[in-house]
């Protein structure tokens, strides 16, 4: 097997420009000819379908809400990072390139983290001229502020809501282009397959969810922009209907499937507090700014805490631990996600955990607001201390928020190469979907700049390159028998989930599997709990598939129906995570195996065995997929071990 | 607590709905709103037996999806007001605390003409995208931005813009006005963009185009109730309106002139 990531030759920061002059072109008159299926209308998938459709492409755009406006890219709260280096603090691209790769550390590629770096500049300049009300300073000029992994100040942001500033100003690129007619806009429909014709990709299969009638489109080329697959966990900062189906149905019609061990948990969730519990909901790693983490240094006082029988407001100064500034003094409350997750589990399993289940560390504005004053501290998060106060009924401008690590993000997921194209052709896969840019933890705030990077300015030129030999090709027919298989391939999946009609209810099932997950590919990971785990998830496998209730009909808004059919692809999902886990015999980033770290508890990776990236390649029904590796070449950094002390 | 739930069922837009009656018991003081319809739900397809359940025991629709209050997709009727008792909140983040045990609560779809009933607690709201698509942006294609700074935004501007800027689209303006009008929805976008230098090009174009797709889809006026500031879940003030109204009348008074 080849595996050609088709990486431009020249010096880092010229591959970009070289690719961009020598990539093939598709006349005007051509683009109009060609059409091209975009799934998903996040920062990625909205910006991508709007640049196409700006570009004359015709665009088939689709989500499974009811408005492309929803997608979950509108919660992402802290801010989109970018190396304009307003504030003279010494960045540069080459120093967003250099945090991002080590903040991942070391496991993805320089060339896409550097064009990533690279175009991240037009990115703000784009927003802007959208209309995107950035935070200003009093000149009028864009203000920044600090994120974790980072020592220079290059996030920018609107409020607590980049993500749906962000978000609107692409969905308005795009809700022109609808007007225009370039792209038409197909909501509440879940994609439930790709279709592959002669080895191309060609097209979906999916299910409207208001009629329940199952459909066909085709086009020259189909992008994944469908997100992440954080919801295997069940409890996750995604979105309820957050799913990894278009991308696994894609993997299991032979698209290869990178590093799905590498996933990330946020530390700064509020903290699950009842079994009935639908989802948790993060605090913006911004709050690090001005917020100092603790737990109290006596365990009776933490003791006391649990009991309530104290407030956080009685420890004294003395009696706290501030543990991330005791334990990295260079970054502080500001280390990687990683890192600071795991500095809380360490301090919670230690039993200084608070909250009435242990499971919590404190967040706290004390100082920040008796420095700097309540009125900033409102300005900056007022939204999300009015969001914690209504989840937790408590005031964090009076007592310290309580947080606790959750997932959030994942940073595996379809492989792809320079030009974003899978091992499929005419497969496209953007933003947090494709696995490339962040290797194995993501920095804050490079989501937003990834998403729309591969949208705005990426995907549109790279996919030229394939488009310009299809000029030839005419519109594909949707009544191929490719199509009508997999159609019938679709209607049989869901007969087979209508037909069970067992005794427990999809959620129980999806529950299950979150905490078989949670436990054991969770923040830290070993090889006996994976083992165990793999078996866990193939027995809660078994469970759905003979004893899933399913209630309700297939002709109209089933949610059931269709949560049933995400819960079956996470059920597979949830093994290969623990396989690929399993693999990689190392730590790295958010991946922490328990059995590889430094005497200090820190990750220890194992660059000579496991700089590559892991590729997974399915290989039918019941079989164990092929592990096959991407060689990661270092020829512009030297991958050191991580330190933020 | 204990409660009671009148919900609105009904099977698709054009058949008859009603109430139904649900009890629920043991429900936690945190647990959010739509959580207890999750809970609901559990319930009725537990119970369900065979082919044959009476629509009032099959699962209750209801559209939802970030649950944290951003995305908008969540709306209901609870107890005569959009997004239920508390201020300042999406349903997704409205919690059984602002109830009383024993409180019996009526459920009830965004009620409006423009809001078409899908099916129980759904409606269909393309209407407000389909005001966006006629004009709610800045026209620029990928590409073409100049650079960022090259655009200074005086702050106290840029902080209007954002305020009117933080509408989620969830219609809970439309769902409180007794015209069922969408003037703070279109207000909150024209306001947003006439704010800032960006936004000024097309403003006169921008705010007719919106108005007249408002008045297609058959939203109502306004009679300056302020029942749509109020139940706003972001506070997006009724102010915006005004300025609307001013952006409007200025572009019918030079419309020759940019038409």
């Amino acid at each position: 097997m080849k595996i050609d990531a088709k990486i431009p030759e020249g010096h880092l920061s010229e591959k970009w420009t070289n690719y961009k002059s020598n990539v093939k072109l598709v006349s005007p008159a051509n683009k109009a000819k060609l059409e091209i299926i975009v799934v998903g209308t996040g920062l990625a998938g909205a910006s991508a379908a709007a640049t196409l459709g700006e570009l004359g492409y015709n665009v088939k755009v689709f989500c499974y809400q009811d408005s492309p406006r929803r997608a979950h890219s509108i919660a992402a709260q802290g801010g989109i990072n970018a190396a304009k280096n307003y504030r003279y603090d010494g960045d540069n691209v080459w120093r967003l390139f250099e945090d991002t790769i080590k903040g991942g550390d070391y496991r993805s590629r320089e060339a896409n983290v550097y064009r990533l770096a690279e175009v991240s500049n037009a990115i703000i300049d784009q927003a802007v001229a959208q209309g995107v009300p950035f935070a200003r300073e009093y000149g009028g000029y864009l203000d920044t502020r600090s994120f974790g992994g980072a020592q220079v100040s290059r996030t920018f942001y609107a409020r607590g809501q980049t993500g749906q500033q962000l978000l609107l100003g692409a969905y308005g690129a795009l809700s022109r282009q609808i007007h225009l007619g370039k792209v038409k806009l197909f909501t509440r429909r879940d994609v439930l397959d790709i279709v592959i014709v002669d080895g191309k990709a060609r097209g979906i299969i999916c299910r409207n969810l208001v009629t329940g009638e199952i459909e066909r489109h085709s086009a020259h080329a189909v992008v994944l922009a469908s997100g992440g697959y954080g919801n295997v966990y069940y409890l996750s900062t995604n979105a309820k209907g957050s799913n990894v189906t278009p991308v696994w149905r894609a993997y299991k019609r032979g698209a290869w499937f990178a590093n799905p061990a590498f996933t990330q948990i946020h530390p700064t969730c509020i903290p699950v507090h009842g079994d009935y519990q639908s989802k948790l909901t993060l605090m913006s790693e911004s709050l690090r700014n001005d917020g100092r983490i603790w737990v109290p240094k006596k365990l009776e006082d933490a003791e006391k805490l649990r009991r309530r029988e104290i407030s956080p407001n009685d420890i004294p100064e003395e009696d706290r631990d501030y543990y991330l500034e005791r334990r990295y003094p260079a970054y502080g409350n500001l280390v990687p996600r990683d890192i600071a997750s795991r500095a809380a589990k360490e301090r919670c399993d230690k039993g200084y955990g608070v909250y009435a289940t242990g499971k919590a560390v404190f967040l706290d504005f004390r100082d920040a607001i008796k420095k700097k004053g309540r009125k900033y501290i409102e300005e900056k998060y007022g939204n999300l201390f009015q969001m914690y106060e209504k989840i937790v009924n408590e005031n964090p401008y009076e007592v310290p928020m309580m947080i606790y690590p959750a997932i959030h993000y994942t940073m595996g997921g379809l492989w792809v190469d320079y030009e974003l194209m899978t091992n499929i052709p005419g497969l496209y896969v953007i933003g947090e979907a494709n696995f490339s840019d962040h290797g194995a933890n993501r920095l804050g705030a490079s989501a937003l700049m990834q998403g729309l990077a591969d949208g705005y300015f990426i995907l549109p030129v790279t996919i030229g390159n394939y488009l310009a030999n299809e000029i030839k090709t005419p519109p594909i027919p949707n009544d191929l028998p490719e199509f009508l298989q997999a159609e019938k391939e679709v209607k049989d999946q869901i007969e087979r989930l209508m037909s069970i009609q067992g005794k427990l209810t999809v959620d129980e099932i999806w529950r299950e599997l979150g905490n078989v997950m949670w436990e054991y590919a969770g923040i830290a990971r070993n090889a006996e709990g994976l083992k165990m785990g793999i078996e866990k998830v193939k027995a809660i496998r078994e469970e759905f598939w003979r004893n899933v209730k399913v209630p309700g009909s297939t002709n109209y808004y089933n949610e059931e129906l269709m949560k049933a059919g995400h819960v079956a692809d996470f059920l597979e999902l949830g093994e290969l995570i623990m396989l690929d886990a399993l693999h990689r015999n190392e730590s790295c980033g958010g991946h922490f195996r328990e059995e590889y770290q430094t005497e200090d508890g820190e990750a220890l990776r194992d660059d000579e065995n496991y700089a590559h990236v892991a590729i997974w390649e399915y290989k039918g029904e019941g079989q164990t997929p092929e592990r096959h590796i991407e060689p990661l070449k270092f020829e512009f950094v030297q991958p050191k071990q991580r330190s933020y002390k | 607590m204990r409660v009671t739930l009148k919900i609105w069922r009904q099977q698709s837009p054009n058949s008859k709905g009603k109430f139904v009656t649900y009890e629920l018991d043991n429900i936690s003081p945190d647990a959010s709103f739509l959580e207890v319809l999750d809970i609901l739900n559990q319930k009725l397809i537990k119970k369900a037996e065979g082919k044959d359940v009476p629509y009032e025991q099959t699962p209750i629709a209801f559209d939802h999806d970030c649950r944290e209050g951003i995305c908008g997709m969540c709306g209901l009727y609870i107890n005569g007001r959009p997004h239920g008792p508390d201020e300042r909140v999406t349903t997704c983040q409205l919690h059984m605390r602002k109830f009383k045990d024993g409180d019996v609560i009526v459920v009830e779809p965004y009620r409006a003409k423009a809001f078409p009933i899908i099916r129980d607690l759904m409606v269909d709201r393309s209407a407000l995208d389909k005001i966006i698509q006629a004009g709610g942006y800045i026209s620029i294609n990928t590409g073409s931005a100049p650079e960022a700074n090259s655009i200074p935004v005086p702050k106290h501007m840029a902080e209007k813009a954002m305020d009117a800027a933080q509408c989620i689209g969830c219609g809970a303006c439309v769902a409180a006005c007794p015209n069922a009008s969408a003037m703070l929805f279109v207000a909150a976008k024209v306001a947003h963009l006439a704010y800032l230098p960006q936004g000024q090009l097309e403003a006169m174009r921008r705010v007719q185009k919106m108005v007249e797709a408002m008045d297609e889809c058959g939203f109502g006026n306004c009679s300056n109730t302020y029942a749509c500031e109020y139940e706003c879940p972001k506070g997006v003030s009724i102010t915006h309106i005004a300025k609307m109204n001013r952006e409007f009348i200025k572009a019918k008074v030079v419309e020759e002139r940019y038409e």
